[in-house]
């Protein structure tokens, strides 16, 4: 077999090269062409496209970013590190043939798509790839690390509702339930993480679901630093990373959810990649990367998020809740919608919070006056429109499977336990991904389904919970009926978004590829 | 071009408690050599290389390295180390160790030569000949002749 591999370690003046010689090596004493691209220090001598094009299988023994990837999109490949390929060439010359060996056959339609993501032959892909190409590249990079973020978090907290029954809601957030007064142990989380005295409050009230609960949430918060600090990565590599997670951190303290993720992921990765082109003196070249990138990065993304981002968001949201708060007391269908699009719009962000918040607020209003029917139902509207986003993205991952990469499809499997449990965050690295497709599709399920509770005048008495507290919600079966129209709906229109893209089976591969890259 | 070796960087019978210190000992090689200007910075900048992953290699080879400031010129020491020195290898301590230095900025040409000598590293009979080499100046010459300047 004819295999390309590209080599690559830290330093780039020794691993590099000794896995390179080893692969070549083995590759002889094994019957077999290996052709080595040396990404170190010495400059790289790219593989001729002839070369590429002939190869069956790609060995990938980096341990940076492998320069030029699109160049064997399509071929089957293994990624195994470049130390392994140094200690032991033999074994990963042998998993490379196993996955040429593995790869779909030729003729059938997995290699057909394979075939279609492949470059013409030629043309050297890497060199031109387009602006849109390389935006999407970054946010799949961002998208890709916070996926196992999401599923942690969410389905953590999931087990703590699981487990702790229905009223582990009431327990963990605070208020009555069967005659008992809670304490809120859960409202300060993951920033007031319950330390001494809280702690014990936390596990007396609400026992092991509550601790399931906590971490879950604590797992949950870094979601958003997570995916900003890795879009950063992936425009600038190492430097990016601080600046983005800081960044990140900031939008989530800020209330500006994933999309202010987005916007800081973006603004620190383009702001470090510009600090590292700059020319400076001999003498402080030493202390750019570790002392004057992530210096004035952070202080330059601290700034922007603070009074660029945070401002207009914190005046956003009050002007919101004071609009939302003049709604009050009404039950109308149209309530029902406003408040499912806002809850779908940002998922976690500002809209979000502020229709939840609005709920919430008028929960504990409602339940301690015992006369409040109308903010029950409003709490109920917008649990449910809450969770259709995530189970619309389970339902659209289910049955149309080509449409997405494995990763996605991954969490869409996920999602189904997110949105059964209210986590409308289960939706975030799909819509972060493909924000127009996905996030008006979900609005437009949540409004229905936040209409049709209004409708139904289902009542809510928690909080929190999905369907774990369907013993609290009036008519559960018509509350049902309404979140799975919400459902079908979502899934419909994001298939439908989804399948308009005329060039969907070459960007899906190329997905995937990314995806997969950053993963291993 | 300055030889990447002479007889002087090469020690024949090195004894070495660990790699750090038989680190040192080549390094301070390098700095009577004038190829190092800062001893402790070179080996700061050596220490956080091997950090980041154990520069051990299959065959017995220790192979600390690091672009560094403080160096004026690519240089290699070289030390045959009988009783053996731990340096994160999987299939046991190094008898062998060879430290690169290359100075911080400057061209790819004296990398393309590091690149050469860390090609040969993988061979056998590279290394057996080093193991066999009868003096300093042999070994020096050899090495130098082989990477090709």
């Amino acid at each position: 077999m004819k295999f390309v591999a590209v080599t690559s370690c830290p330093t780039g003046i020794a691993h590099t090269y000794m896995a390179a010689e080893n692969l070549e090596q083995t590759g002889k004493d094994l019957g077999h062409d290996v052709q080595v691209e040396t990404q170190g220090s010495a400059g790289t001598v790219p593989l001729s496209d002839d070369i590429i094009a002939a190869a069956d299988g790609v060995i990938y023994a980096a341990d940076l970013e492998v320069k030029g990837k699109d160049r064997f999109a399509g071929k089957p490949f293994v990624d195994v590190g470049v130390k392994k390929a140094v200690h032991d060439p033999k074994a990963v010359l042998e998993a490379a043939i196993a996955a040429v060996e593995n790869a779909p056959k030729a003729g059938t339609p997995e290699a057909a798509a394979l075939a279609a993501a492949a470059p013409a032959p030629g043309k050297s892909a890497a060199r031109d790839v387009g602006v849109g190409t390389r935006v999407r590249q970054w946010l799949m990079t961002g998208v890709s690390y916070m996926i196992p973020f999401v599923a942690a978090g969410g389905i953590l907290i999931a087990l703590g509702f699981l487990f702790g029954g229905d009223e582990v809601v009431t327990k963990l957030y605070g208020g009555e339930f069967e005659g008992v007064t809670y304490e809120n142990v859960a409202g300060s989380l993951p920033l007031g993480f319950p330390t001494g005295q809280n702690f014990d409050t936390l596990l007396s009230q609400a026992g092991f679901a509550g601790i399931l609960f906590a971490l879950g949430k604590v797992a949950f918060f870094m979601l958003v630093p997570v995916l900003s600090g890795y879009i950063a990565f992936g425009i600038a590599d190492r430097p990016g990373l601080v600046p983005g997670i800081v960044g990140g951190l900031l939008a989530s303290v800020l209330g500006a959810g994933f999309l202010g993720g987005l916007v800081s992921g973006f603004a620190a990765g383009g702001l470090a990649y510009a600090l590292t082109r700059l020319r400076v003196p001999k003498g402080v070249r030493g202390v750019m990367p570790v002392v004057v990138i992530p210096l004035v990065s952070v202080i330059v993304v601290g700034l922007f998020m603070i009074f660029v981002v945070g401002k207009p968001v914190a005046a956003l949201t009050e002007a919101l809740t004071d609009w939302l708060t003049s709604l009050s007391g009404t039950t109308g269908i149209l309530l029902g919608a406003i408040l499912g699009l806002m809850m779908a719009f940002d998922m976690g962000g500002p809209l979000n919070k502020v229709a939840y918040t609005f709920a919430a607020a008028g929960l504990t209003t409602a339940i301690t006056s015992e006369s409040g029917g109308p903010a029950l139902t409003i709490m109920a509207a917008v649990m449910a429109a809450g969770m259709t986003p995530p189970l619309g993205m389970a339902l659209a991952t289910a049955v149309r499977k080509k449409l997405w990469t494995e990763a996605e499809r991954e969490n869409g499997l996920a999602c189904w336990l997110l949105g059964a449990s209210f986590i409308t965050e289960g939706a975030i690295p799909f819509a972060a991904a493909h924000p127009l497709r996905v996030i008006p599709s979900c609005m437009v399920g949540s409004a229905v389904t936040g209409a049709m509770v209004m409708g139904f005048g289902n009542q809510l008495r928690a909080p929190h919970g999905g369907i774990w507290v369907l013993p609290l919600i009036s008519n559960p079966v018509l509350y049902l009926l309404a979140i799975a129209v919400g459902t079908v709906i979502t899934a419909g229109l994001v298939i439908f978004l989804m399948s308009l893209d005329a060039k969907k089976t070459e960007r899906l591969a190329h997905e995937e590829d990314v995806a997969e890259g950053v993963a291993a | 071009m300055t030889d990447l070796i002479t007889p002087e960087l090469v020690v024949l019978n090195l004894v070495a408690t660990d790699k750090a210190d038989a680190t040192r000992q080549l390094a301070q090689k390098l700095q009577a050599a004038g190829r190092v200007t800062d001893l402790e910075g070179f080996l700061a900048d050596v220490a956080a290389r091997e950090a980041q992953m154990a520069t051990g290699m299959p065959g017995g080879i220790g192979l600390p390295h690091a672009r560094s400031e403080h160096v004026t010129v690519p240089s290699l020491g070289l030390a045959r180390v009988p009783g053996g020195v731990d340096f994160g290898a999987p299939d046991g301590p190094a008898t062998l160790v060879f430290l690169i230095a290359a100075p911080a900025g400057g061209g790819s040409e004296h990398l393309t030569i590091l690149a050469a000598l860390a090609r040969r590293l993988v061979r056998p009979a590279f290394r057996q000949t080093i193991i066999d080499a009868a003096d300093e100046a042999a070994v020096a010459s050899y090495v130098q002749s082989e990477v090709g300047s």
